[in-house]
């Protein structure tokens, strides 16, 4: 009877020793990448991106799906309910995931998203079609001096990156100027090129999606960026401004925590691919890494940014 | 012909077998209420990155075209729209359906779909940089007017019930705002609902509102679902080709108000499906009898919404702008594969662009003989399955065809209440086309006449904005013809009643 108990102890001991070795061998099956976006975005698009790689450096598929909604917070709201097993990943967004739970109640708040890496964003540009009367930064913040106002400029969404760089940007030149937002980078886009607008807050990838039909006078990078050498940053015309459109990864909380770290690692091993960097850097977007140890820090830092820019623009109170 | 020289690049064994197996499994997948051309397309994404570009291409042109023809099936045979594209096609078609005309009516909207998807093609290859800046032209104002253009069908659609039919249009119109507002970000009429955070899904309500009645009058009457008269008649092709032949100019100018809507980015298939059919009706001598199974109005539909194909690659192709959003998931797979989309498309990457749309020719008229066997198929299939397992089948794909399109169990429950409301509202004479289009238009209208009004107010220009641009002033035409030519025309027949009389 002891002895009966004791093998029972045994194998309970051994049970969950045995599914760790399981899962050393992470992935053995296909991982689901759910995009809280409809397909064709750029959230998508850059997630495509990654899907080949995926494949090559770890033997599974990487599936994508989508679950748009409410701009991301239908999938946001459900993701710590699904399983924690690594084989469910959604993308993230910034601003989103720090601007919509201070707007209203949306089902999650910051600090329920369990992020695992951010692995790129899409800086900030100010756009103006080719045969723009605007050549530089200067001429935009000058006709914005004089007419008060009047200068207008589309942008995706409110709330979002392109609106949190309009503020940010009227408030350090000391500028008035009218955003018009419209649903999706794509209509933005339309709508500059149409001439609808003056000029556009969109991002680098707009300058590489429409090259020779649009200028970017300025990007919100530290650095140039390697495919618009010529456009200079925002910091040295004399403007703090560095941002865009984040975009990394998260599980449900309840994954286990050496499944997140490998995961962590993981995508940090795609964003080291020379090949992958080339791919997206010719997109226009520009590559970052924070991992897992540093997401926190790394959230804490924007959310100050965007908050205090978003309260001043009224768009939360 | 531009391009000619790449006729026979499109035509190599492997793209033949990949434009006749896109148009099939397309025209499958649109059959199916819930699974849409965006959604057949982004699956098929991985499977295009191993494929040269125009294969690709072609490929998933096929599936897209066929999945807009497929959706005329449910919509004829299901009165459920498969696709919003096809949400006039249900107008006329299930009253054909419902008087035993359901083999002629797959069959018309097939060759409508074929005659459709070659103008639209066609105007793709002559005229696609000069038409694409049709799509630029249109600023925030015109959208808010084309969707005004597209309410005022609600006075046609609910003749002699003018009341009700204006009560549903506000109806749809409130259920536009639910949910997380698309370019204000306010959080509007969710009650503090997770449900409704999402907002009313378009595809879910169609399948609600219009599939759900007919699947609780089917359990409720004992009549069979469709009347069958005859027997088998083969694809009463013959009879459909002279049909289609009298009203060639219907299919004409129907295909060309599609490809024209289709290049609008901020329109889509529904719209064209909705201005062809409002036209063909204003212009018919039949017009009464639109509504009760005309066929001039499947046509005009299902010619238009595949028209819509060919258009809407317009400015995708030359601007980098998607027509439709099927398109912007085409886009998003040539980014990938390394194609540039741009006014340089066309000469320097004639290759790809040419043998692409000679791929698209060849989809669309490889759709006639599978659109045509496929929907003998189905027709026969709806006809003969007993109604005890038509029913549970049906209401099956409606869960798992609203479940699918956001992966979402809310809009499963909003598909089902709105179903519930809309049968009661059926029963006491509100039909759910001016719902309908309230829910569809009201979105385009709210988010045009915000940019419009923030421009206008911004330039200090708010008249000149909303009436002084041509475009605009051409539609506010169009919406007072519209409105005024029924009570005009009225009132000209009488006086030629009187002077006859005299």
């Amino acid at each position: 009877m002891n002895l009966r108990k004791l093998g029972l102890a045994a194998l309970c001991l051994a049970l969950p020793l045995s599914a760790t070795v399981a899962e050393d061998s992470y992935p053995s099956k296909p991982v689901n990448y759910i995009i809280p976006f409809g397909p064709g975005g750029e959230s998508d698009i850059t997630a495509r991106h990654q899907q080949p790689y995926f494949k090559e450096m770890f033997g599974q598929d990487l599936v994508i799906s989508y679950k748009p909604g409410g701009g991301g917070a239908v999938g946001w709201s459900q993701l710590n309910g699904m399983k924690g097993d690594g084989y469910t990943i959604m993308g993230i967004n910034l601003p989103h995931i720090i601007i919509k739970p201070q707007q209203k109640d949306v089902g999650f708040t910051t600090e329920d998203i369990a992020g695992v890496y951010m692995f790129h964003y899409t800086p900030d540009a100010l756009v103006v079609t080719e045969d723009s009367p605007f050549k530089t930064l200067q001429d935009v913040v000058d006709y914005a001096k004089e007419n008060p106002g009047k200068l207008t400029l589309s942008g995706s969404g409110k709330g979002t990156a392109n609106h949190l760089a309009q503020i940010r940007f009227d408030q350090m030149a000391g500028i008035k100027t009218t955003y018009v937002a419209f649903k999706g980078t794509g209509k933005a886009v339309t709508a500059l090129l149409g001439d609808q607008v003056l000029a556009e807050w969109g991002y680098t990838s707009v300058g590489a999606a429409h090259e020779g039909k649009v200028r970017l006078l300025a990007v919100a990078m530290e650095e140039r960026h390697p495919k618009f050498p010529d456009v200079p940053t925002f910091k040295e015309l004399g403007f703090d401004l560095v941002g865009g459109a984040y975009r990394g990864i998260a599980v449900p909380k309840s994954t286990p925590e050496e499944i997140q770290v490998q995961l962590s690692e993981m995508i940090g091993k795609i964003n080291a691919d020379p090949d992958f960097r080339a791919r997206m850097e010719n997109d226009g977007m520009a590559l970052l890494d924070i991992d897992r140890a540093d997401y926190q820090a790394f959230i804490d830092k924007q959310a100050e940014a965007y908050i205090a820019a978003a309260r001043e623009a009224g768009v939360i109170e | 012909m531009p391009g000619f020289e790449y006729l026979l690049d499109a035509l190599t064994p492997l793209n033949i077998l990949l434009a006749l197996g896109g148009v099939i499994a397309g025209t499958v997948i649109g059959s199916l209420p819930g699974l849409t051309a965006t959604m057949a397309v982004a699956v098929l994404v991985p499977v295009t990155f191993s494929m040269a570009p125009a294969s690709a291409l072609i490929l998933m042109g096929a599936i897209y075209t066929g999945a807009i023809y497929g959706g005329a099936y449910a919509a004829i045979l299901l009165n459920t729209p498969g696709t919003p594209s096809a949400i006039a096609t249900t107008f006329d078609g299930f009253p054909m359906a419902k008087r035993g005309d359901g083999d002629l009516a797959v069959t018309l909207a097939c060759l409508a779909s074929v005659s459709g998807g070659l103008v639209g093609a066609a105007f793709l290859l002559v005229l696609a940089p000069p038409l694409a800046t049709v799509a630029l032209a249109f600023g925030p104002v015109e959208y808010f007017w084309l969707a005004v253009f597209g309410l005022t069908l609600i006075s046609a659609l609910s003749e002699g019930n003018l009341l009700k039919g204006l009560i549903g249009a506000c109806f749809g119109l409130l259920l536009s705002g639910v949910g997380v507002a698309e370019i204000s970000a306010d959080v509007r009429f969710t009650f503090g609902s997770q449900v409704l955070l999402g907002g009313i899904e378009t595809v879910s309500a169609l399948i609600g509102l219009y599939c759900i009645p007919v699947l609780i009058d089917l359990v409720a009457t004992p009549d069979r679902h469709l009347k069958v008269t005859h027997a088998p008649r083969g694809f009463r092709l013959a009879e459909a080709l002279a049909i289609s032949w009298r009203h060639k100019w219907n299919l004409l100018r129907s295909s060309v108000i599609g490809t024209l809507v289709g290049i609008l980015p901020g329109a889509g298939g529904s719209i064209a499906g909705l201005v062809a059919y409002s036209e063909a009706r204003r212009v018919s001598p039949r017009r009464e009898h639109f509504g009760q199974g005309e066929p001039e109005g499947v046509q005009a539909t299902e010619s238009a919404n595949n028209a819509t194909v060919g258009g809407g690659f317009i400015p995708t192709l030359v601007l980098g702008i998607p027509g439709t959003p099927p398109d912007a998931v085409i886009l998003g797979a040539l980014l990938i594969q390394g194609v540039r989309t741009g006014p340089n498309l066309f000469t320097e990457e004639g290759s790809i662009v040419y043998t692409f749309i000679y791929g698209l020719f060849l989809a669309t008229i490889l759709m006639l003989p599978a659109g045509l066997v496929i929907g003998r198929y189905a027709y026969k299939t709806i006809v003969t399955v007993p109604k005890a397992m038509l029913v549970p089948t049906v209401a099956f794909m409606t869960l798992i065809g609203t479940y699918s399109i956001r992966n979402s169990v809310s809009d499963v429950i909003i598909m089902i209440t709105l179903g519930v409301v809309g049968w009661i509202l059926n029963r006491v004479g509100f039909s759910p086309s001016p719902i309908v289009l309230g829910l569809i238009l009201g979105r385009i209208a709210e988010q045009g006449f915000v940019q419009a009004w923030t421009i206008g107010a911004a330039t200090e220009n708010l008249t000149g904005m909303f009436f002084g641009r041509p475009i605009s002033l051409g539609i506010i035409a169009f919406i007072a013809l519209s409105l005024f030519y029924p009570l005009v025309r009225a009132r000209w027949v009488g006086r030629r009643r009187k002077i006859d009389a005299d």
